[in-house]
């Protein structure tokens, strides 16, 4: 394997290991809190909202959103290493 | 002033507006046709997504489907959203580094076959058409509504319009009256909600209203109060929803998938420069995605609440002007069944008196709260917006299949630019016309189809997406196979259990649900179908021989984001 071919399949190591961590909050926040165990936290209930209830109509939302932008600084900072940033 | 003298105005304006940007941004070459000439910068394409993707069913239909489902409803808040996460990490970067027009372009390259492109230009062709019709029905509501004109005008002022801005300007037009679209179709969403939330908790922000204490004095928090409502009438609980958690799992799965499979949102990340600005708007189309849909279920709280405390029990002679004005467009309907003179709004069918829409929680929404009429013209504008940005993102779609994946790529290769420009505009005019036709007289399952478009995009285009980037060796024999048999296998099950086909026609659904595959609605079998495509390519791909090396090697490309330039001429 040539020296470009072994810094592009390390960093495409790198970005699955990131897709893995970010898919599974991803997975976490909406089908865990949101639906799996949303009778369990709806136990808990903070100011107006039943924290299930809450995931499902809004705190999954948000943290999709923080999501994408953690992701967007994670690859460019991941590009920059590899020198592949433009 | 009254309610029709300010929609006048106001939807004068933005039309105008929109026409303005349209004769501002004329396409001069295929590749602004197509993809705007890929220079669209990361937040303008971040709001033109934004707009492209809120239709008529998120700004108008949601939040009412969220107030009558409760909890049942985050199927669509969860699904809408999550779809872009997926978008934007396992998609939009690497179609934009491969750099082509559509995204037939890409499963025709990346699966080296013809067939596999004209297989993703019929599933990309069927989602796109299912969609585009009902918001041609979009605009044909409010226009009878607001402006009091026939149902069918309105649709075809709607077409006028749409077509000249997609003729003209193409995708360039497009994305920035898309842009335009966005600003008026969040203000108009989020000015009465701002509203109704003072009024009622007293928090100018829906998000932390929902969850805060009544303005009444009595302290009690609105969902309590909403629950007790719910349960007092004989409904679910509003915060508890009545779907089993496997159908609630599932169709939030299909609604993601299918948001991330969508032709019409993918080709957007088509029009920016480099990889890292694909990235990054999407980050900014969730996040002006996310006002509007953060704001949706408070929405849906207070409207259920005010429409409870207005109606329930109450003289139906001394009903407010906005339950007659509705009453005429039949989308709302009393019944006097036990004669009192009174209104019962209950959950038990033999009891209840008024059927309600839908469609109008948020366009009687203000109305219902008393706000003042700018306010009420403003949400007939705003819904207009979220129709018109979304039929013109489909219609470009439909138009470049054609033209560019039929026309050029299959038929006629040695086309002019000059008349794949003439073929694209010529395509777009007969798909608005079909579009137009089908808003005018909807065949009877336009909405139900509009749902199922998501199962179909994810039975179909997101499996070989996904395999053709993550998977090297995936070839043209599994990604074919597995297109095909997920979007049969999700069209079966439509047919089946959505409109009882094989069991004697509509009238049999109902019975029909017990046989459900493992419990699972057909709103949420696109899940299903979309394993099986997995399954079916993984396991045709161990039979048939490895894509070839070249193939291998454009794999390989995409994943590295340097390089992107401008989408590739050709």
């Amino acid at each position: 394997m040539s020296d470009k071919q072994k810094k592009a399949s390390a960093y495409w190591r790198e970005n699955v290991r990131y897709l893995f961590l970010l898919l599974s909050i991803w997975f976490a926040v909406s089908y865990g809190a949101g639906i799996l165990f949303k009778e369990a936290l709806d136990t808990i209930q903070i100011g107006g909202f039943k924290l299930g209830f809450w995931f499902a109509q809004q705190g999954a939302i948000y943290v999709f959103v923080i999501l994408i932008f953690v992701y967007v600084r994670l690859m460019n900072k991941l590009d920059k290493k590899y020198g592949y940033n433009e | 002033m009254t309610v029709q003298t300010w929609t006048y105005i106001l939807v004068g304006i933005t039309f105008a507006l929109y026409i303005g940007i349209a004769i501002w941004s004329r396409a001069g070459s295929t590749k602004e046709f197509y993809v705007a000439g890929g220079g669209v910068s990361p937040l303008a394409n971040g709001m033109a997504t934004a707009a492209d993707w809120m239709s008529a069913a998120s700004f108008i239909s949601m939040a009412g489907i969220i107030a009558f489902a409760g909890y049942d409803g985050s199927v669509y808040l969860m699904g809408w959203t999550g779809g872009y996460v997926l978008l934007a990490l396992l998609l939009a970067p690497y179609l934009r580094k491969f750099g082509k027009f559509t995204v037939p372009d890409f499963i025709g390259d990346r699966y080296y076959s013809k067939t596999a492109r004209i297989v993703a230009v019929f599933c990309a062709l069927i989602v796109s058409f299912t969609y585009v019709a009902g918001q041609m029905r979009g605009v044909g509501l409010v226009f009878s509504r607001f402006l009091e004109v026939d149902i069918n005008t309105g649709v075809i002022i709607g077409m006028i319009i749409v077509l000249f801005y997609a003729v003209l300007g193409g995708m360039k037009g497009i994305t920035y009256t898309q842009v335009a679209q966005y600003c008026v179709l969040i203000f108009a969403f989020m000015v009465p909600a701002i509203f109704i939330s003072i009024q009622m908790t007293g928090n100018p922000i829906p998000q932390l209203g929902m969850g805060s204490t009544l303005n009444d004095g009595s302290g009690m928090y609105l969902l309590d109060k909403l629950d007790g409502l719910s349960t007092e009438l004989g409904f679910n609980e509003y915060t508890d929803g009545s779907k089993s958690v496997t159908d609630v799992f599932m169709i939030t799965l299909a609604l993601m998938v299918g948001t991330a499979g969508l032709p019409h949102v993918i080709v957007r990340f088509f029009t920016v420069k480099r990889v890292k600005d694909a990235r990054k708007s999407a980050g900014w189309a969730l996040l002006l995605i996310a006002i509007l849909y953060t704001t949706a279920p408070a929405v849906s709280v207070f409207a259920r609440t005010n429409m409870i405390n207005t109606v329930s029990d109450q003289e139906y002679a001394s009903m407010p002007a906005w339950f007659k004005t509705w009453e005429k467009t039949k989308l709302i309907t009393f019944e006097d069944k036990n004669g009192d003179g009174k209104i019962q709004y209950v959950a038990d069918a033999k009891q209840n008196e008024l059927t309600v829409d839908n469609d109008i929680m948020v366009l009687a929404n203000p109305e219902i709260a008393n706000l003042p009429s700018w306010v009420i013209a403003l949400v007939a504008a705003g819904a207009l917006a979220a129709a018109l940005s979304t039929a013109a993102g489909l219609l470009l779609v439909i138009s470049a299949s054609v033209s560019h994946d039929l026309i050029k790529k299959v038929f006629k290769p040695d086309i002019s630019e000059k008349g794949e420009l003439l073929a694209a505009r010529l395509s777009a005019v007969v798909a608005v016309v079909i579009a137009g036709y089908f808003g005018i007289n909807p065949p009877g399952f336009v909405a139900a189809v509009v749902a199922l478009a998501f199962g179909l995009a994810a039975a179909s285009f997101f499996p070989a997406i996904v395999l053709g980037i993550f998977y090297k060796k995936m070839n043209k024999e599994g990604a074919i196979a597995g297109m095909v048999i997920g979007i049969s296998l999700m069209i079966f099950y439509m047919l089946k259990f959505k409109f009882g086909i094989f069991d004697g026609g509509k009238s049999a659904v109902a019975g029909l649900q017990k046989d459900w595959w493992f419990g699972i609605s057909p709103e949420g079998f696109g899940s299903i179908a979309m394993l099986v495509n997995f399954v079916v390519s993984i396991v045709i791909l161990q039979f048939t021989p490895a894509p070839p090396e070249d193939v291998q090697e454009i794999v390989e490309d995409i994943r590295i984001p340097s390089g992107a330039g401008q989408a590739v001429d050709h």
